[in-house]
């Protein structure tokens, strides 16, 4: 196992790389003088000169590079023009909203679309397959942000049961509404804020998670239909198990790892739509401030962003690798 | 669902004939997703004659107007500008449709080619198409776009560029795959055997057989790719705003949403249905030529 570990974390570090490798190239490749785009719009043309120096874009290419991957490697990606702070630490504010709303829109898509995925994979071409299916092409095709909106329309605007945008109503939070709000304010013993975090949670949660519940769903589904006719499910009835432990037992055990796998896979996509999802509800997460640095055109933001959300990335695929070797351990020494 | 009933049917050998006469049934998942998808094909086509007005005909004197649907001419109301919501949308039908087919085409081209080179050759060249591939897997899909959008500027070429960057990787994973497994079989080993050069057999041996699987994968991209193009575009990071479509649309209905729902409903709609139907008709395809991909085609990403 620790030989598994070993291989897999120095494998990523070539991906790691050339991830930094590519932002980089990304940025040079930007139309114009990455000193007139890294200063701000004030900037006189002496200072876009020291800056060019300070900054080493006098020197040869392969400097540059070097300098870039080092500084990305000790977590330096310079300073946020708008809020002149170090990037890193302004991202570090905003991640745990983000990583909140992340965890919340998943389970919502696990409870919704795991059960509807075994229903439909149990009995296939009845109606429970057929509402599941609706559902799942439902799920895959709505774009995140348009049910967003519709969203805010109807069950904020016009029913004005929930709260349309932010994380808690002002006042409540008494004082900071950064880091995981919603738990600290239960931990604090603030009761009505974490009620009121929840409301607010709510929307912007489904609009997110409604995606990976389609796929969840589907990929349930055809994993269930799969494992329902091996022969140890054929065992279970025979012994008499009631059908219902068969299904929630031997069946769904069997079909988490497809499951599992699929899941890890779309956390990039449930990723990417946090930063949309986030900007629709002006949720106060590092999506809407990547969205908002590209407005501002706060260049050392939006590269530290992309980066910071690149590794998550990467770190979550690694950690589903893990885990998936767990679970099946043929994984770990296939290939 | 080709696979499900395929399934039931090694369980059950005494019905597998009837089961297998539903399959021509399965094909309404076909018809509803190709009716939908040549609906939008016509309507972007013919905007210029279907259309009742200049998309960008500004009317301030007529700004903000409801729905007047049959009862007067602009059916699905107007914007903040005046300017008729129902011609937009045929413009931006044409508009998600030209980008669409465009990354498809171009990232399967890529794809495929990439894919098959290194699932035929292998070694080296393999292992580095592989790197490459894994690197741009390893962004968050819509993150890669955004970045290349915020740092290249707006335009219709950077933004194909950005689509097509996440997408040409489907295609050679898959291309690959298979490339490697052919590369082993009879045919190759004779037309080599005959003299054939490795372009020869990559383009006229491998790749025919690659086709079926990218027509499924590129279905399934079309979808992902007009949604992405709308969410670029919603966020202001897609064509430059004179040119309508159904993201930009959108994000005007988001700034109006508490006093003019019709701005955001109509292009969510447009967009909603169309991917549906892409998507219908991407799962009734792969049923029929490629039910292997069951599990990797999840219609996003």
């Amino acid at each position: 196992m620790a030989g598994y570990l070993l291989r897999r974390v120095i494998g990523t570090i070539p991906v790691i790389l050339l991830i930094t490798s590519l932002v980089f190239l990304l940025i040079h490749a930007a139309p114009g003088d990455p000193a007139d785009l890294l200063l701000s719009d004030q900037a006189t043309s002496q200072d876009i000169a020291e800056a060019r120096h300070r900054w080493g874009l006098d020197q040869p290419f392969y400097v540059q590079y070097s300098r870039f991957i080092v500084n990305v490697l000790k977590g330096d990606f310079g300073t946020s023009f708008r809020y002149s702070d170090p990037v890193i630490t302004v991202i570090g504010e905003r991640l745990p909203a983000t990583i909140e709303l992340a965890i919340v829109s998943l389970l919502i898509a696990i409870a919704l679309g795991l059960p509807l995925g075994v229903w439909a994979g149990a009995k296939p071409n009845s109606w429970a397959d057929n509402l599941g299916s609706f559902f799942g092409f439902f799920g895959i095709s709505m774009p995140n942000f348009w049910f967003g909106i519709m969203l805010i329309l109807v069950v904020a605007g016009y029913l004005n049961w929930l709260p349309s945008s932010g994380r808690s109503t002002y006042g409540i939070a008494r004082g900071s509404e950064t880091g995981f709000y919603i738990v600290a304010s239960l931990l604090a013993g603030n009761f009505l804020a974490a009620w009121d975090g929840v409301r607010h949670i709510i929307l912007p949660a489904v609009a997110l998670g409604t995606n990976m519940m389609g796929i969840i769903m589907r990929v349930t589904r055809s994993a269930v239909l799969e494992v329902m006719h091996e022969d140890f499910v054929r065992t279970a009835r025979a012994k008499g198990v009631a059908e219902s432990t068969v299904l929630w037992r031997h069946v769904l055990r069997n079909a988490l790892v497809p499951v599992i796998t699929v899941a890890g896979l779309e956390l990039g996509t449930l990723l990417s739509g946090s930063i949309i999802v986030e900007t629709v509800f002006a949720w106060p997460g590092s999506g809407s401030l990547l969205i908002s640095a590209i407005e501002s055109r706060d260049y050392p933001l939006i590269t530290g962003t992309v980066i910071i959300y690149t590794l998550a990335f990467v770190a979550i695929n690694f950690m589903i690798d893990i885990l998936y070797g767990f679970v099946d351990p043929r994984i770990r020494f296939g290939k | 669902m080709a696979v499900d009933v395929a399934v039931a049917d090694a369980a059950r050998p005494v019905r597998a004939r009837r089961r297998f006469a539903i399959r021509p049934l399965l094909k309404p998942k076909i018809v509803l997703g190709g009716a939908i998808v040549l609906t939008l094909i016509v309507a972007g086509a013919l905007a210029p004659w279907l259309a009742p007005f200049d998309p960008n005909a500004q009317n301030l004197d007529l700004a903000l107007k409801p729905p007047q649907w049959l009862l007067g001419p602009h059916v699905l109301g107007t914007d903040a500008v005046g300017r008729d919501i129902f011609s937009r949308l045929f413009y931006g039908a044409r508009v998600s449709l030209v980008i669409a087919v465009m990354v498809v085409l171009i990232s399967g081209v890529i794809g495929v080619t990439l894919g098959a080179i290194s699932g035929y050759f292998a070694g080296i060249v393999d292992f580095l198409i592989q790197k490459l591939v894994e690197v741009v897997w390893a962004f968050p899909p819509l993150l890669l776009a955004i970045a290349i959008m915020a740092f290249l500027g707006q335009g219709l070429r950077n933004l194909i560029l950005a689509l097509v960057m996440q997408r040409w990787i489907s295609y050679c994973r898959v291309a690959r795959g298979q490339a490697l497994s052919l590369r082993t079989r009879e045919f190759v080993d004779a037309a080599r055997a005959l003299g054939a050069s490795n372009t020869r057999i990559i383009v006229r041996h491998i790749v025919p057989n690659l086709f079926q699987s990218a027509v499924v994968i590129g279905t399934f991209a079309m979808a992902s790719a007009i949604i992405s193009e709308a969410a670029l575009s919603f966020l202001g990071l897609g064509v430059p705003p004179e040119i309508p479509t159904w993201g930009s649309m959108l994000a005007d209905g988001r700034t109006y949403i508490s006093t003019s729902w019709w701005l955001a409903l109509f292009p969510g709609l447009c967009i909603f249905f169309t991917v549906l139907g892409i998507n219908l008709l991407g799962d009734g395809l792969r049923d029929l030529l490629d039910p292997r991909l069951k599990r990797s085609g999840t219609g996003m990403g």
